[in-house]
């Protein structure tokens, strides 16, 4: 009983990953066939990783989407950290509602988020494009950035920052000498999550992506509608691969940043 | 001190007025219009939208048709994943567990969308796995699943089940193991201690999972477009084409205010289960 056991808990959860990973897996082979219609035996060839190369719509989107997921990563980690430094260092009143309305945009269907959005947008001329790609992205990405950043501060006790001003030191000094320092593995983890969020982010960007200008999830939307080619599965592989490789990366830094 | 306030956490709250309560409020006032004030002077006050979506089948058969999704997906979410989370919590110890919840959670961070169309690989009769099935089994049935109810439900299962796992486990994982070492010792079975002790505790984490499930699948229309095919019609998929392809914003608005009244119905539904086990 306990043999059967012993086997059944690690049985159990590798069929479970079995079937979280054999799509994406399958589509990675599939990257690296030589056959358009996906069609067995399976000859290697990288074709297909050529073709990505003189497809410059692909390109141009790709650049796209690298280009609003830094600048929403600077923009949500500055407003958020400010956020989570208001919230967890001063009380008020009427503080509870203000950690209320950093949850509409977690937990709202995206769909509604971003019709709400275009329809908006469109509506005071503020219009649609990579401005308000990035305006819609900055917005889902602050919540979490303040939930990441609250959590280190709770981490880290309280005194060290009032021993330095007994001591002293400025608030500015103190911000920048104690607080920042303590507060760093909570703020890149927090830099790699909103970058990964808006990296990926595909209903948010298609609502407000204006004919001609795409993200790469959207160009790989409209590419998938139109019929797909084994090019989208090498780019999805490139994509898959990259954005693991990012939350590796956090999983390990935010391990780190839950240590006091 | 209101002043530092107001500038250190200002700008975020100015960024969400503009981006998500302003919108949410124009799209309130867009669903009581006639049509959208867009190009020219706008409509006049009406509750046709509203009235027609609970009275014409089509959308009240989608909207059930999206709420039986909503129901299944995360229902089988549960069915997989609650086993998975309490073997990870409860059998499987430290360093295979850190790497096994790694890489449960690794997929979920990779694009949804790409995921999504991964499965169309899969579950086509041309697919790698139907041409396995055709070699091993010549003559086989044929395994095209792609296009169909089954494949949206397969596709969004796979989409949301690290969700499912990781809630179940966190609080599955915060269980005192000693309670579960009373009640053995006291002369309960295992399958009491389960029921008892085990299932009730870490019932939040499952219905904080199935709310995180729910809700994003009743609102759905990515995986039912790329898995569905002609199939694919849901709730959520009739609001996206009334905002890209019909251009009807009002009735889109007042249908994703629906979808939104449904979502907190459900919220609030669960709020005091989860409320009175988290305290």
């Amino acid at each position: 009983m306990k043999a059967l056991r012993a086997v059944f808990a690690p049985g159990y959860v590798g069929l479970v990953l079995l079937f979280l990973y054999t799509p994406i897996i399958v589509m990675m082979i599939m990257a690296f066939n030589q056959s358009e219609l996906y069609q067995l035996p399976f000859v290697f060839d990288l074709k297909w990783f050529r073709a990505l190369a003189h497809n410059d719509d692909l390109l141009e989107a790709a650049a796209n989407s690298i280009i609003i997921a830094i600048v929403n990563t600077l923009l949500s980690v500055t407003l958020g950290t400010l956020t989570a430094l208001a919230l967890s260092r001063h009380h008020f009143r009427g503080k509870a509602w203000f950690e209320l309305l950093l949850l509409p945009s977690l937990t709202m269907p995206w769909l509604i988020t971003g019709t709400a959005m275009m329809l908006f947008f469109f509506w005071t001329g503020i219009g649609r494009g990579l401005h308000a790609i990035l305006l819609g992205h900055v917005a889902l990405s602050i919540p979490y950035v303040v939930f990441i950043v609250r959590s280190r501060l709770k981490a880290f006790n309280r005194s060290l920052e009032e021993a330095a001003q007994i001591l002293g030191a400025s608030a500015w000094q103190t911000f920048w000498r104690v607080t920042a320092p303590l507060l760093a593995p909570g703020i890149v983890a927090a830099a790699l999550f909103a970058f990964a969020l808006s990296f990926d982010q595909f209903v948010i960007s298609y609502f407000l992506a204006p004919i001609g200008i795409s993200t790469l999830p959207v160009e790989i939307y409209s590419a998938i509608r139109k019929g797909f080619t084994p090019e989208i599965n090498a780019i999805s592989t490139l994509i898959i691969l990259f954005s693991m490789g990012l939350m590796i990366v956090f999983a390990r830094l935010s391990k780190f940043a839950g240590e006091p | 001190m209101l002043g530092s306030l107001a500038l250190l956490a200002g700008p975020t709250y100015l960024w969400l007025l503009v981006t998500i309560f302003l919108p949410l409020m124009a799209m309130l006032y867009f669903s009581f219009l006639t049509i959208a004030p867009i190009a020219g002077p706008g409509g006049t006050f009406t509750l046709s939208h509203y009235v027609d979506i609970f009275t014409k089948p089509v959308y009240l058969i989608n909207l059930k048709r999206s709420l039986i999704m909503g129901l299944e997906v995360t229902f089988f979410c549960a069915l997989v994943g609650y086993p998975a989370a309490y073997l990870l919590a409860r059998q499987i110890k430290n360093r295979w567990r850190e790497a096994l919840l790694l890489l449960v959670v690794l997929p979920f961070w990779s694009n949804a969308l790409v995921r999504t169309f991964s499965w169309t690989m899969v579950l086509s009769d041309n697919g790698l796995l139907g041409q396995w099935l055709h070699v091993l089994w010549p003559g086989g049935p044929s395994l095209d699943l792609l296009y169909s109810y089954k494949a949206i439900v397969i596709g969004l299962v796979h989409a949301y089940l690290p969700y499912m796992i990781l809630t179940c486990y966190v609080s599955l994982q915060a269980i005192d193991g000693t309670l579960a070492e009373a009640a053995l010792s006291l002369g309960a079975s295992h399958r009491q201690v389960f029921q008892r002790i085990i299932l009730p505790l870490s019932l939040p984490g499952l219905v904080a999972g199935s709310i995180l499930i729910f809700v994003p699948v009743v609102g759905a229309f990515m995986e039912p477009r790329v898995l569905g095919g002609q199939q694919g019609i849901t709730f959520g998929t009739i609001i996206e084409s009334q905002f890209t392809t019909s251009f009807n914003w009002p009735l889109g608005a007042a249908m994703g205010f629906v979808l939104l009244a449904v979502v907190l119905i459900v919220m609030a539904l669960f709020f005091p289960l989860l409320r009175k086990h988290l305290n």
